[in-house]
Protein backbone atom coordinates (compact mmCIF):
# COMPACT_ATOMS: atom_id res chain seq x y z
CA UNK A 1 0.00 0.00 0.00
CA UNK A 2 2.70 2.35 0.41
CA UNK A 3 4.59 2.32 -2.55
CA UNK A 4 4.48 4.80 -5.28
CA UNK A 5 2.46 4.65 -8.24
CA UNK A 6 3.48 7.78 -10.14
CA UNK A 7 6.63 7.34 -11.82
CA UNK A 8 9.76 9.37 -10.63
CA UNK A 9 11.63 11.01 -13.46
CA UNK A 10 15.36 10.02 -13.13
CA UNK A 11 18.28 10.01 -14.46
CA UNK A 12 21.01 10.59 -17.18
CA UNK A 13 22.58 8.17 -18.92
CA UNK A 14 25.69 7.84 -16.21
CA UNK A 15 23.51 6.55 -13.71
CA UNK A 16 22.17 3.96 -16.28
CA UNK A 17 25.39 2.96 -16.84
CA UNK A 18 26.35 2.86 -13.27
CA UNK A 19 23.77 0.88 -12.89
CA UNK A 20 24.02 -1.96 -15.57
CA UNK A 21 20.16 -1.25 -16.52
CA UNK A 22 20.63 -3.69 -20.19
CA UNK A 23 17.11 -2.13 -20.89
CA UNK A 24 19.23 1.10 -21.53
CA UNK A 25 22.26 -0.45 -24.19
CA UNK A 26 19.48 -0.06 -26.87
CA UNK A 27 18.79 3.84 -26.29
CA UNK A 28 22.43 4.33 -25.76
CA UNK A 29 23.17 3.11 -29.39
CA UNK A 30 20.66 5.19 -30.60
CA UNK A 31 20.79 8.49 -29.17
CA UNK A 32 18.14 10.42 -30.91
CA UNK A 33 15.59 8.21 -29.56
CA UNK A 34 15.31 9.87 -25.77
CA UNK A 35 17.65 11.87 -23.50
CA UNK A 36 15.41 10.35 -20.32
CA UNK A 37 15.05 8.37 -18.56
CA UNK A 38 11.99 6.89 -16.07
CA UNK A 39 12.15 4.72 -12.92
CA UNK A 40 8.54 2.93 -12.69
CA UNK A 41 8.32 1.69 -9.12
CA UNK A 42 8.00 -1.93 -10.08
CA UNK A 43 8.52 -4.33 -7.14
CA UNK A 44 11.93 -6.06 -8.09
CA UNK A 45 11.83 -4.26 -10.47
CA UNK A 46 13.31 -3.68 -13.83
CA UNK A 47 11.50 -0.38 -13.69
CA UNK A 48 13.73 1.77 -15.70
CA UNK A 49 12.26 3.02 -18.81
CA UNK A 50 13.17 5.46 -22.07
CA UNK A 51 11.19 8.45 -22.11
CA UNK A 52 9.91 8.35 -26.17
CA UNK A 53 9.27 11.16 -28.59
CA UNK A 54 10.07 8.54 -31.95
CA UNK A 55 6.47 7.81 -32.58
CA UNK A 56 4.70 9.35 -35.25
CA UNK A 57 1.87 11.48 -34.02
CA UNK A 58 3.30 10.86 -30.20
CA UNK A 59 4.62 12.88 -27.85
CA UNK A 60 7.19 12.16 -24.92
CA UNK A 61 5.73 8.82 -24.27
CA UNK A 62 7.19 5.32 -21.58
CA UNK A 63 8.88 3.04 -23.97
CA UNK A 64 7.08 -0.31 -22.95
CA UNK A 65 7.98 -1.99 -26.55
CA UNK A 66 9.35 -0.57 -29.58
CA UNK A 67 7.56 -3.31 -31.85
CA UNK A 68 4.41 -3.94 -31.24
CA UNK A 69 4.18 -0.30 -29.84
CA UNK A 70 3.52 -0.04 -26.28
CA UNK A 71 3.67 3.20 -25.19
CA UNK A 72 2.78 4.44 -21.44
CA UNK A 73 1.30 7.71 -20.92
CA UNK A 74 3.72 9.57 -18.40
CA UNK A 75 1.55 9.75 -15.12
CA UNK A 76 1.85 13.87 -14.63
CA UNK A 77 -0.22 13.74 -17.79
CA UNK A 78 -3.20 12.70 -15.55
CA UNK A 79 -2.61 16.06 -13.55
CA UNK A 80 -3.52 18.58 -16.41
CA UNK A 81 -7.25 17.47 -17.11
CA UNK A 82 -9.96 15.22 -17.21
CA UNK A 83 -9.07 14.64 -20.90
CA UNK A 84 -6.19 12.95 -21.78
CA UNK A 85 -4.24 14.36 -25.36
CA UNK A 86 -4.23 12.19 -28.47
CA UNK A 87 -0.27 13.00 -28.72
CA UNK A 88 0.04 11.28 -25.03
CA UNK A 89 -2.67 8.55 -25.24
CA UNK A 90 -1.11 5.15 -23.99
CA UNK A 91 -0.85 2.58 -27.02
CA UNK A 92 -1.17 -0.75 -27.31
CA UNK A 93 -0.46 -3.35 -30.20
CA UNK A 94 -0.85 -7.12 -30.08
CA UNK A 95 1.16 -8.00 -33.84
CA UNK A 96 3.46 -6.15 -35.34
CA UNK A 97 2.43 -6.42 -38.76
CA UNK A 98 0.63 -2.64 -38.65
CA UNK A 99 -0.58 -0.87 -41.97
CA UNK A 100 1.59 2.45 -42.01
CA UNK A 101 -0.83 4.20 -44.12
CA UNK A 102 -4.73 4.61 -44.81
CA UNK A 103 -6.42 6.58 -47.13
CA UNK A 104 -8.85 7.92 -46.29
CA UNK A 105 -10.60 8.26 -49.69
CA UNK A 106 -10.89 4.18 -50.30
CA UNK A 107 -11.52 2.77 -47.03
CA UNK A 108 -14.11 0.71 -46.10
CA UNK A 109 -15.81 -0.50 -43.33
CA UNK A 110 -17.72 -3.89 -43.64
CA UNK A 111 -20.40 -5.57 -42.52
CA UNK A 112 -21.25 -8.96 -43.07
CA UNK A 113 -22.04 -12.48 -41.73
CA UNK A 114 -25.66 -13.01 -40.05
CA UNK A 115 -27.54 -10.09 -41.64
CA UNK A 116 -30.24 -9.37 -44.80
CA UNK A 117 -27.81 -6.66 -46.40
CA UNK A 118 -24.26 -6.37 -46.72
CA UNK A 119 -22.38 -3.04 -46.27
CA UNK A 120 -19.56 -1.57 -47.21
CA UNK A 121 -19.30 2.05 -46.15
CA UNK A 122 -17.07 4.91 -46.71
CA UNK A 123 -15.43 7.68 -43.99
CA UNK A 124 -17.90 9.98 -46.17
CA UNK A 125 -20.90 7.50 -45.68
CA UNK A 126 -20.11 7.58 -42.14
CA UNK A 127 -19.78 11.28 -41.30
CA UNK A 128 -22.47 11.35 -43.96
CA UNK A 129 -25.47 9.08 -43.18
CA UNK A 130 -25.41 8.42 -39.66
CA UNK A 131 -26.35 10.44 -36.50
CA UNK A 132 -23.11 11.91 -34.84
CA UNK A 133 -22.74 11.04 -31.12
CA UNK A 134 -20.33 11.79 -28.47
CA UNK A 135 -19.13 10.30 -25.34
CA UNK A 136 -16.42 10.81 -22.63
CA UNK A 137 -15.19 7.60 -21.82
CA UNK A 138 -11.99 5.54 -20.17
CA UNK A 139 -10.14 3.47 -22.59
CA UNK A 140 -8.12 0.89 -19.84
CA UNK A 141 -5.87 -2.11 -21.09
CA UNK A 142 -7.10 -4.84 -19.02
CA UNK A 143 -3.24 -5.32 -18.29
CA UNK A 144 -3.04 -1.35 -16.77
CA UNK A 145 -1.02 -1.75 -13.43
CA UNK A 146 0.28 -5.04 -14.12
CA UNK A 147 4.04 -4.14 -13.22
CA UNK A 148 2.72 -3.38 -9.69
CA UNK A 149 1.37 -7.19 -9.03
CA UNK A 150 2.99 -9.05 -6.08
CA UNK A 151 4.37 -12.16 -7.03
CA UNK A 152 5.07 -10.20 -10.05
CA UNK A 153 3.37 -11.93 -13.35
CA UNK A 154 4.67 -11.55 -16.89
CA UNK A 155 3.31 -9.29 -19.88
CA UNK A 156 3.78 -5.96 -20.53
CA UNK A 157 5.10 -4.61 -17.53
CA UNK A 158 2.38 -1.31 -17.38
CA UNK A 159 2.75 1.17 -14.28
CA UNK A 160 -0.14 3.03 -14.33
CA UNK A 161 -0.39 4.81 -17.58
CA UNK A 162 -2.26 2.49 -19.71
CA UNK A 163 -5.69 4.27 -19.62
CA UNK A 164 -6.81 7.34 -20.92
CA UNK A 165 -9.85 9.49 -21.21
CA UNK A 166 -11.29 10.75 -24.81
CA UNK A 167 -14.40 12.78 -26.10
CA UNK A 168 -14.98 10.29 -28.50
CA UNK A 169 -17.43 10.93 -31.88
CA UNK A 170 -18.62 8.60 -34.27
CA UNK A 171 -21.77 6.83 -34.98
CA UNK A 172 -23.91 4.08 -32.86
CA UNK A 173 -22.90 0.41 -33.50
CA UNK A 174 -26.77 -0.16 -33.45
CA UNK A 175 -27.33 2.31 -36.16
CA UNK A 176 -24.97 0.14 -38.14
CA UNK A 177 -26.58 -3.12 -37.31
CA UNK A 178 -30.01 -1.51 -38.32
CA UNK A 179 -28.72 -0.59 -41.50
CA UNK A 180 -27.30 -3.92 -42.31
CA UNK A 181 -30.88 -5.45 -41.14
CA UNK A 182 -29.49 -8.37 -38.34
CA UNK A 183 -31.31 -12.06 -39.14
CA UNK A 184 -32.67 -13.72 -36.58
CA UNK A 185 -30.92 -16.23 -34.84
CA UNK A 186 -27.65 -13.51 -34.46
CA UNK A 187 -26.06 -14.18 -30.92
CA UNK A 188 -22.93 -12.09 -31.30
CA UNK A 189 -20.89 -9.25 -33.24
CA UNK A 190 -17.04 -10.28 -34.26
CA UNK A 191 -14.76 -6.89 -34.60
CA UNK A 192 -11.98 -6.82 -36.85
CA UNK A 193 -9.30 -3.93 -37.66
CA UNK A 194 -6.52 -3.54 -40.48
CA UNK A 195 -3.80 -5.14 -37.98
CA UNK A 196 -2.82 -8.49 -39.10
CA UNK A 197 -0.99 -11.77 -37.57
CA UNK A 198 2.39 -12.54 -38.31
CA UNK A 199 1.95 -15.57 -40.46
CA UNK A 200 -1.48 -17.09 -41.74
CA UNK A 201 -1.45 -19.81 -38.79
CA UNK A 202 -1.50 -17.43 -36.16
CA UNK A 203 -4.46 -15.87 -34.45
CA UNK A 204 -5.29 -12.76 -35.78
CA UNK A 205 -7.11 -10.24 -33.15
CA UNK A 206 -10.34 -10.02 -32.89
CA UNK A 207 -12.75 -9.49 -30.36
CA UNK A 208 -16.68 -10.17 -30.11
CA UNK A 209 -19.78 -8.96 -28.16
CA UNK A 210 -23.31 -10.45 -27.25
CA UNK A 211 -25.41 -8.71 -29.77
CA UNK A 212 -27.53 -7.18 -27.22
CA UNK A 213 -25.09 -5.48 -25.99
CA UNK A 214 -23.72 -4.47 -29.56
CA UNK A 215 -26.78 -2.69 -30.16
CA UNK A 216 -27.33 -1.16 -26.59
CA UNK A 217 -27.28 2.41 -28.27
CA UNK A 218 -24.23 3.04 -26.03
CA UNK A 219 -21.74 1.00 -28.03
CA UNK A 220 -19.84 3.38 -30.59
CA UNK A 221 -17.90 3.69 -33.67
CA UNK A 222 -15.53 6.45 -33.07
CA UNK A 223 -14.08 8.31 -36.07
CA UNK A 224 -12.83 11.24 -33.75
CA UNK A 225 -11.09 11.14 -30.52
CA UNK A 226 -11.05 14.81 -28.70
CA UNK A 227 -12.39 16.77 -31.63
CA UNK A 228 -9.23 15.24 -34.11
CA UNK A 229 -8.97 12.16 -36.31
CA UNK A 230 -7.28 9.00 -34.12
CA UNK A 231 -3.71 8.66 -34.06
CA UNK A 232 -2.96 5.84 -36.29
CA UNK A 233 -1.50 4.18 -33.23
CA UNK A 234 -5.11 4.58 -31.54
CA UNK A 235 -6.67 3.18 -34.29
CA UNK A 236 -7.09 5.75 -37.36
CA UNK A 237 -9.39 6.03 -39.01
CA UNK A 238 -11.99 4.04 -37.17
CA UNK A 239 -12.08 2.58 -33.31
CA UNK A 240 -14.91 0.56 -31.46
CA UNK A 241 -15.45 2.35 -28.06
CA UNK A 242 -17.34 -0.30 -25.79
CA UNK A 243 -18.09 2.15 -22.72
CA UNK A 244 -17.41 0.84 -19.21
CA UNK A 245 -15.48 -1.97 -20.82
CA UNK A 246 -11.83 -2.69 -20.58
CA UNK A 247 -9.67 -1.69 -23.60
CA UNK A 248 -9.28 -5.48 -25.13
CA UNK A 249 -12.66 -4.49 -26.94
CA UNK A 250 -11.92 -1.33 -28.65
CA UNK A 251 -10.90 -2.89 -31.51
CA UNK A 252 -8.39 -0.45 -33.96
CA UNK A 253 -8.60 0.40 -36.90
CA UNK A 254 -11.74 -1.90 -37.59
CA UNK A 255 -12.51 -2.28 -40.62
CA UNK A 256 -14.82 -5.55 -40.71
CA UNK A 257 -17.90 -5.82 -38.78
CA UNK A 258 -19.31 -9.84 -38.73
CA UNK A 259 -22.48 -10.73 -37.20
CA UNK A 260 -22.34 -14.20 -36.15
CA UNK A 261 -24.97 -17.23 -35.55
CA UNK A 262 -23.30 -18.95 -32.72
CA UNK A 263 -20.88 -18.01 -30.01
CA UNK A 264 -17.46 -16.50 -31.14
CA UNK A 265 -14.69 -19.39 -29.99
CA UNK A 266 -11.47 -17.69 -31.05
CA UNK A 267 -8.64 -17.82 -29.24
CA UNK A 268 -8.75 -14.00 -27.77
CA UNK A 269 -12.65 -14.59 -26.59
CA UNK A 270 -11.55 -18.25 -24.96
CA UNK A 271 -8.03 -18.37 -24.25
CA UNK A 272 -6.67 -15.51 -23.69
CA UNK A 273 -8.16 -12.17 -21.64
CA UNK A 274 -9.69 -14.20 -19.02
CA UNK A 275 -9.94 -13.64 -15.39
CA UNK A 276 -11.16 -15.56 -12.20
CA UNK A 277 -15.12 -15.85 -11.79
CA UNK A 278 -14.63 -14.12 -8.00
CA UNK A 279 -15.16 -11.07 -6.32
CA UNK A 280 -12.46 -8.44 -7.95
CA UNK A 281 -11.21 -10.84 -9.96
CA UNK A 282 -8.82 -12.35 -6.85
CA UNK A 283 -7.16 -15.58 -6.73
CA UNK A 284 -4.53 -16.82 -4.87
CA UNK A 285 -1.05 -17.85 -6.58
CA UNK A 286 -0.82 -21.21 -7.64
CA UNK A 287 -4.67 -21.92 -6.78
CA UNK A 288 -6.30 -24.38 -8.83
CA UNK A 289 -9.82 -24.80 -10.15
CA UNK A 290 -10.84 -21.28 -10.08
CA UNK A 291 -13.44 -21.12 -12.80
CA UNK A 292 -12.21 -18.46 -15.46
CA UNK A 293 -14.26 -15.76 -17.44
CA UNK A 294 -13.51 -13.17 -19.95
CA UNK A 295 -12.78 -9.88 -18.47
CA UNK A 296 -15.23 -7.29 -19.20
CA UNK A 297 -16.66 -4.52 -17.30
CA UNK A 298 -14.39 -1.65 -15.43
CA UNK A 299 -14.59 -1.51 -11.87
CA UNK A 300 -13.61 2.03 -9.81
CA UNK A 301 -10.07 3.72 -9.40
CA UNK A 302 -8.75 6.92 -8.36
CA UNK A 303 -5.40 8.56 -8.25
CA UNK A 304 -3.79 11.37 -6.57
CA UNK A 305 -2.00 13.17 -9.43
CA UNK A 306 -0.32 16.52 -8.11
CA UNK A 307 1.89 15.06 -5.43
CA UNK A 308 4.47 11.81 -5.70
CA UNK A 309 5.64 9.66 -2.59
CA UNK A 310 8.45 11.19 -0.98
CA UNK A 311 7.05 15.01 -1.62
CA UNK A 312 8.10 17.32 0.83
CA UNK A 313 5.08 19.74 1.86
CA UNK A 314 4.86 22.87 4.28
CA UNK A 315 3.71 21.54 7.79
CA UNK A 316 1.01 23.31 9.46
CA UNK A 317 -0.49 24.69 5.96
CA UNK A 318 -3.07 24.03 3.32
CA UNK A 319 -2.24 21.45 1.53
CA UNK A 320 -4.18 20.87 -1.83
CA UNK A 321 -4.30 17.32 -3.19
CA UNK A 322 -5.97 17.08 -6.30
CA UNK A 323 -6.29 13.88 -8.81
CA UNK A 324 -8.80 11.77 -11.29
CA UNK A 325 -11.31 9.08 -10.48
CA UNK A 326 -13.26 6.57 -12.90
CA UNK A 327 -16.46 4.85 -11.65
CA UNK A 328 -15.49 1.75 -14.33
CA UNK A 329 -19.05 0.65 -15.77
CA UNK A 330 -20.68 3.73 -14.20
CA UNK A 331 -19.91 6.69 -12.80
CA UNK A 332 -18.28 8.17 -9.48
CA UNK A 333 -20.24 8.37 -6.71
CA UNK A 334 -17.41 9.82 -4.68
CA UNK A 335 -13.77 9.92 -4.10
CA UNK A 336 -12.48 9.98 -0.13
CA UNK A 337 -9.27 10.46 1.05
CA UNK A 338 -7.81 8.91 4.27
CA UNK A 339 -4.48 10.33 6.30
CA UNK A 340 -4.78 7.75 9.19
CA UNK A 341 -4.38 4.47 7.18
CA UNK A 342 -7.61 4.21 5.93
CA UNK A 343 -8.98 4.68 9.41
CA UNK A 344 -11.32 7.74 8.79
CA UNK A 345 -12.34 9.10 5.52
CA UNK A 346 -12.90 12.86 4.37
CA UNK A 347 -15.16 13.81 1.34
CA UNK A 348 -13.65 15.53 -1.30
CA UNK A 349 -15.03 18.00 -4.32
CA UNK A 350 -16.05 16.65 -7.15
CA UNK A 351 -14.86 18.49 -10.37
CA UNK A 352 -17.02 19.26 -13.67
CA UNK A 353 -19.53 15.57 -14.29
CA UNK A 354 -18.00 15.45 -18.47
CA UNK A 355 -20.37 11.86 -18.59
CA UNK A 356 -20.18 8.77 -16.22
CA UNK A 357 -17.73 6.53 -18.12
CA UNK A 358 -15.27 9.23 -18.15
CA UNK A 359 -12.55 10.50 -15.79
CA UNK A 360 -13.61 12.89 -13.11
CA UNK A 361 -11.38 15.11 -11.07
CA UNK A 362 -11.66 15.49 -7.37
CA UNK A 363 -9.94 17.46 -4.72
CA UNK A 364 -9.33 18.26 -1.09
CA UNK A 365 -7.24 20.78 1.11
CA UNK A 366 -5.38 19.01 3.96
CA UNK A 367 -3.92 20.81 6.79
CA UNK A 368 -1.00 17.97 7.93
CA UNK A 369 0.87 18.18 10.93
CA UNK A 370 4.69 17.55 10.85
CA UNK A 371 5.97 14.29 9.98
CA UNK A 372 5.46 11.75 7.37
CA UNK A 373 1.93 10.54 6.45
CA UNK A 374 0.77 8.90 3.87
CA UNK A 375 -2.66 9.85 1.65
CA UNK A 376 -4.89 7.42 0.45
CA UNK A 377 -7.58 7.35 -1.66
CA UNK A 378 -10.81 5.69 -2.51
CA UNK A 379 -13.36 5.98 -5.44
CA UNK A 380 -16.84 5.12 -4.63
CA UNK A 381 -19.06 4.13 -7.78
CA UNK A 382 -22.83 5.10 -8.39
CA UNK A 383 -23.46 1.19 -7.97
CA UNK A 384 -21.91 1.58 -4.35
CA UNK A 385 -18.98 -0.25 -5.43
CA UNK A 386 -15.67 0.98 -3.49
CA UNK A 387 -12.17 0.34 -4.39
CA UNK A 388 -10.56 -2.58 -1.85
CA UNK A 389 -8.08 -1.78 0.43
CA UNK A 390 -5.73 -5.27 -0.86
CA UNK A 391 -4.95 -5.40 -4.38
CA UNK A 392 -5.94 -8.18 -5.91
CA UNK A 393 -4.06 -11.05 -8.08
CA UNK A 394 -4.48 -13.22 -10.68
CA UNK A 395 -2.04 -14.58 -13.24
CA UNK A 396 -2.37 -12.46 -16.18
CA UNK A 397 -2.03 -8.91 -14.23
CA UNK A 398 -5.54 -7.74 -14.93
CA UNK A 399 -8.08 -5.48 -13.16
CA UNK A 400 -5.83 -4.37 -10.47
CA UNK A 401 -7.80 -1.16 -8.54
CA UNK A 402 -6.46 -1.53 -5.18
CA UNK A 403 -6.71 1.96 -3.01
CA UNK A 404 -3.86 3.93 -4.52
CA UNK A 405 -1.67 5.51 -1.41
CA UNK A 406 1.13 8.48 -1.56
CA UNK A 407 3.79 9.09 0.86
CA UNK A 408 4.50 12.31 2.24
CA UNK A 409 6.51 14.48 4.52
CA UNK A 410 5.15 17.61 6.21
CA UNK A 411 8.13 19.85 7.53
CA UNK B 1 -10.57 37.34 -1.77
CA UNK B 2 -8.77 34.02 -0.40
CA UNK B 3 -6.21 32.86 -3.34
CA UNK B 4 -6.01 29.58 -2.03
CA UNK B 5 -9.72 28.99 -3.37
CA UNK B 6 -9.48 31.11 -6.28
CA UNK B 7 -6.47 28.45 -7.93
CA UNK B 8 -8.52 25.66 -7.08
CA UNK B 9 -11.65 26.64 -8.85
CA UNK B 10 -9.02 27.69 -11.81
CA UNK B 11 -7.69 24.33 -11.71
CA UNK B 12 -11.03 22.45 -11.86
CA UNK B 13 -12.39 24.52 -14.66
CA UNK B 14 -9.23 24.00 -17.19
CA UNK B 15 -9.24 20.42 -16.13
CA UNK B 16 -13.00 20.37 -17.20
CA UNK B 17 -12.82 21.83 -20.88
CA UNK B 18 -14.11 19.73 -23.24
CA UNK B 19 -11.72 19.53 -26.12
CA UNK B 20 -14.09 18.96 -29.12
CA UNK B 21 -16.24 22.18 -27.86
CA UNK B 22 -13.09 24.18 -29.41
CA UNK B 23 -13.77 22.26 -32.74
CA UNK B 24 -16.91 23.38 -34.69
CA UNK B 25 -15.90 22.96 -37.76
CA UNK B 26 -16.82 19.64 -39.60
CA UNK B 27 -14.60 16.50 -39.18
CA UNK B 28 -12.52 16.12 -42.07
CA UNK B 29 -10.84 12.65 -42.19
CA UNK B 30 -7.24 12.49 -43.72
CA UNK B 31 -5.24 9.79 -45.03
CA UNK B 32 -2.14 9.14 -42.43
CA UNK B 33 1.12 7.83 -43.59
CA UNK B 34 3.38 7.01 -40.42
CA UNK B 35 6.69 5.04 -40.05
CA UNK B 36 7.15 2.94 -37.14
CA UNK B 37 10.63 2.10 -35.40
CA UNK B 38 11.96 -0.88 -35.74
CA UNK B 39 13.48 -1.22 -32.40
CA UNK B 40 17.28 -2.44 -31.81
CA UNK B 41 18.01 -6.13 -31.25
CA UNK B 42 20.74 -5.53 -28.20
CA UNK B 43 20.83 -7.05 -25.60
CA UNK B 44 23.46 -8.09 -23.16
CA UNK B 45 25.72 -10.34 -24.80
CA UNK B 46 25.98 -14.03 -23.44
CA UNK B 47 25.41 -17.95 -23.76
CA UNK B 48 22.12 -17.65 -25.16
CA UNK B 49 22.00 -14.61 -26.59
CA UNK B 50 22.81 -15.27 -29.87
CA UNK B 51 20.01 -17.44 -30.36
CA UNK B 52 17.66 -15.19 -28.77
CA UNK B 53 18.22 -12.94 -30.97
CA UNK B 54 17.85 -15.21 -34.23
CA UNK B 55 14.36 -16.14 -32.97
CA UNK B 56 12.64 -13.51 -30.49
CA UNK B 57 12.76 -10.63 -32.74
CA UNK B 58 10.85 -11.66 -35.35
CA UNK B 59 8.04 -11.25 -33.66
CA UNK B 60 9.05 -8.11 -31.26
CA UNK B 61 11.59 -5.87 -30.13
CA UNK B 62 14.12 -6.70 -27.28
CA UNK B 63 12.22 -4.49 -24.64
CA UNK B 64 9.45 -7.34 -24.31
CA UNK B 65 11.77 -9.57 -22.55
CA UNK B 66 14.05 -7.48 -21.30
CA UNK B 67 11.57 -5.55 -18.96
CA UNK B 68 10.04 -9.27 -17.59
CA UNK B 69 10.38 -9.82 -14.22
CA UNK B 70 12.55 -12.50 -12.81
CA UNK B 71 10.48 -15.70 -13.52
CA UNK B 72 11.96 -19.12 -12.56
CA UNK B 73 13.03 -21.73 -15.09
CA UNK B 74 9.46 -23.23 -15.71
CA UNK B 75 7.83 -20.04 -15.96
CA UNK B 76 9.72 -18.95 -19.14
CA UNK B 77 9.75 -22.63 -20.94
CA UNK B 78 5.86 -21.84 -20.21
CA UNK B 79 6.03 -18.41 -22.17
CA UNK B 80 8.10 -20.24 -24.97
CA UNK B 81 5.88 -22.79 -25.37
CA UNK B 82 2.86 -20.43 -25.62
CA UNK B 83 5.15 -18.14 -28.11
CA UNK B 84 5.35 -21.31 -30.16
CA UNK B 85 2.31 -22.96 -29.56
CA UNK B 86 -0.54 -20.21 -29.94
CA UNK B 87 1.19 -17.80 -31.53
CA UNK B 88 3.17 -19.80 -34.15
CA UNK B 89 6.40 -18.44 -33.46
CA UNK B 90 8.58 -19.88 -35.67
CA UNK B 91 11.70 -20.84 -32.95
CA UNK B 92 14.15 -22.96 -34.08
CA UNK B 93 13.95 -26.55 -31.59
CA UNK B 94 16.97 -26.80 -30.99
CA UNK B 95 17.54 -23.46 -29.95
CA UNK B 96 15.15 -23.95 -27.12
CA UNK B 97 17.32 -24.91 -24.56
CA UNK B 98 19.64 -21.83 -25.08
CA UNK B 99 16.96 -19.75 -24.95
CA UNK B 100 15.27 -20.66 -21.70
CA UNK B 101 18.74 -20.42 -20.20
CA UNK B 102 19.68 -16.94 -21.04
CA UNK B 103 16.13 -15.73 -20.14
CA UNK B 104 16.50 -17.20 -16.43
CA UNK B 105 19.75 -15.66 -15.98
CA UNK B 106 18.87 -12.61 -17.63
CA UNK B 107 17.68 -11.05 -14.50
CA UNK B 108 20.74 -12.32 -12.21
CA UNK B 109 22.80 -10.41 -14.97
CA UNK B 110 21.28 -7.13 -14.46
Amino acid sequence: MSDDRAPRPLITRRSLLGAGAVGGLALLSKPSWAETMIDLPLPGGPGERSITTNFPEKGAMVLQRTRAPLLETPFDVFDQGVFTPNDRFYVRWHWPVIPVSVDAETFALKIGGHVNKQLSLSLKDLLKDFPRVELAAVNQCSGNSRGFFEPRVAGGEWANGAMGNALWAGVRLKDILDRARVKSGAVQVRFTGLDQALGAEAPRFVKSLDLDHARDGEVMIAYAMNGEQLPLLNGFPLRLVVPGWFSTYWIKMLDDIEVLDQPDTNFWMKTAYKIPDTPGADMKPGQTGVPMVPISKMVPRSFLTNRQSGDQVAAGAPLLVRGIAFGGDCGVERVDVSTDGGKTWLPTELGKDEGKYGFRQWQANLSPEPGKFSVMVRCTNENDLAQPGTANWNPGGYMRNVIESTDLVAA
Amino acid sequence: MPRCGLLAIVLLGVASMPPAALAEAPLELKSVTIELPFGDKVIPPGPGSDEVSRNCFFCHSAGMLLYQPAMPKSAWIKIIDKMIDVYKAPVAEADIPAIVNYLTGLEAAK
